[in-house]
């Protein structure tokens, strides 16, 4: 995706924002408008700040004043090679490959298969998602509607049964791989420096994620499921001053009624899988930011053979 | 203070910048508090509705022991859910020494442990629950196990011969009467004032 003429990028230019950024040009169609001299950029520029190679030089009249000209030739030659397929027109939009590039093929230190237990968890989270998407397109969430519902979606619908203990049994596994991801975590001490954050991020889903299963297993409404979560609320209700608050918050109310089952399907369904997505997103972040961690009994690796690779 | 002129306290740019945060404050709360007061309105909704409940004839009841009738709690679209079954008796002056003049003892069984459902036992006179083994003597005194106060009741008067049954208050130790609670709350010692009731109520 090499098509335009790369210019020289000065260290600490590379977004666009100079001193002078909240009267920066980007360029588009400016051409005879005259800039105050005050405002031109100064001799030594290549006035490429975008790093993307469009939208500089092309008649903002101070071609002259940049060492690293623009091949007008070349660009002119780029811009017929633009390769004709879906994959390049995207990255020329969006620039996606450098950011796969940095994802995909970032220098990891020495592991072991224990380091997949987060991308397992992660799996878990999509797998629930999907299942849980489709299980909504049949579930009622009416108190006198939801047992039939998810009878008639277990027993009629076409593997309805299959895609129900997918989400029942992939509740379980999804809480138990966070577990092992977390003792992982743990006892490789992981969770230091400069990781705390994403530690703190990681108990955070890991609530979220009890959370989840709590408000998920009223749905079916039987009588198993009524009952734990008359006992769940009423636990919350133990809790001194807030305790009561919260258990009427929970059930909507002073007794368990119709607004209870509505309330934990709207958090089951909306509410925390959205909190869920944007914390695994964070979480996501800090570990391409950070790196891994090496397991504990690995050596140090000399210092060289990271500090000139080229991502 | 930089980029300002002579005698000037704040910059053009300080005001506009507190400017519109200040209008994108106001158009967050707009929408964000009207959202957080609908969610949390029926905290401060007094829902239970105050009426009286026909629960049969006073034939049907005696001091001896205790008679199940259900009523309905929740009325709105929750169906069997909303129902729940009580335990009634005619009360006994011998026996029920409280302050609670209530012509019939109608006894929740909500479990004051963790809300499980609580069974009357006539052979030991006492109230069972089946969930984590609380005991209940025979006027709902906590007898064993880890429920945290007697069991509530609900209001019961007597009209044209037949027995009614209102709303629900709780009990502390002594038998007095209290502002209904959530079951594991407590209403006795100091641990009382951890427990705040229901605004509504």
């Amino acid at each position: 995706m090499n098509f335009l003429p790369r210019t020289k990028r000065r260290p600490g230019n590379g977004n666009g924002q100079d001193l002078d950024g909240d009267v920066e040009t980007n360029g588009h169609g400016n051409g005879p408008v005259e800039i105050p001299g005050a405002l031109r950029r100064g001799p030594g520029r290549t006035g490429n700040g975008n790093g993307d190679g469009h939208g500089n030089g092309d008649g903002n009249g101070n071609g002259k004043a940049g060492t690293g000209l623009i091949d007008r030739e070349a660009l002119k030659h780029g811009a017929t090679e633009v390769p004709i397929t879906v994959a390049g027109w995207l990255d020329e939009r969006t620039g996606g490959s450098s950011t796969a590039r940095a994802i995909l093929y970032r220098k990891v230190p020495k592991h072991d298969w224990s380091y997949t237990l987060g991308s397992a968890a992660l799996f878990a989270f999509v797998a629930q998602a999907v299942t849980g998407v489709f299980l909504a397109m049949y579930y009622d969430p009416s108190a006198t509607r939801a047992y039939e519902s998810v009878q008639h979606l277990t027993n009629d619908v076409f593997l309805g049964e299959l895609v129900r203990g997918m989400h029942r049994w992939g509740a379980t596994v999804m809480i138990v791989l966070i577990f092992l991801h977390m003792g992982q975590t743990f006892f490789y001490g992981a969770y230091k420096y400069p990781r705390e954050l994403n530690w703190v991020i990681g108990v955070v889903l890991l609530v979220l994620t009890l959370a989840m299963g709590f408000t998920g297993y009223l749905l079916p409404f039987d009588q198993r499921s009524f009952w734990a979560t008359v006992v769940g609320v009423n636990i919350n209700a133990s809790g001194p001053i807030m305790g009561p608050y919260l258990a009427d918050f929970l059930r909507g109310g002073a007794e368990f009624g119709a607004a209870t089952l509505s309330r934990f399907y709207a958090i089951h369904m909306l509410l925390i899988p959205g909190m869920l997505a944007a914390l695994i997103g964070a979480h996501l972040y800090l570990v391409i930011r950070l790196g891994t961690s090496s397991p504990p009994w690995t050596r140090a690796v000399k210092k060289r053979s990271y500090a000139h690779e080229e991502i | 203070m930089p980029a300002a002129f002579e005698g000037e306290t704040v910059t053009r740019r300080r005001l506009f910048t507190g400017g519109a945060l200040a209008a994108g404050g106001v158009a967050s709360a707009a929408f964000g508090l009207p959202a957080l007061g609908f969610a949390v309105g029926p905290m401060f909704e007094d829902e239970t509705p105050d009426r009286f409940q026909d629960v049969g004839p006073e034939a049907d009841f005696n001091p001896q022991t205790y008679v199940s009738k259900v009523i309905t709690l929740v009325a709105r679209d929750v169906g069997e859910a909303g129902k729940t079954t009580i335990y009634v008796r005619r009360s006994d002056p011998e026996r029920d020494r409280d302050k609670l003049e209530q012509p019939y003892v109608a006894i929740s069984t909500r479990c004051t442990h963790v809300g499980c459902p609580v069974r009357y036992v006539q052979a030991s006179e006492r109230f069972i629950c089946p969930c984590h083994g609380g005991v209940y003597g025979f006027d709902g005194k906590v007898e064993g196990g880890p429920p945290v106060r007697p069991l509530d009741r609900f209001e019961a008067k007597v009209e044209n011969g037949r027995v009614l049954v209102g709303t629900r208050f709780s009990l502390n130790s002594k038998l007095d009467r209290h502002a209904p609670r959530d079951p594991s709350n407590h209403l006795d010692g100091l641990w009382q004032y951890l427990y705040p009731p229901r605004p509504t109520t």
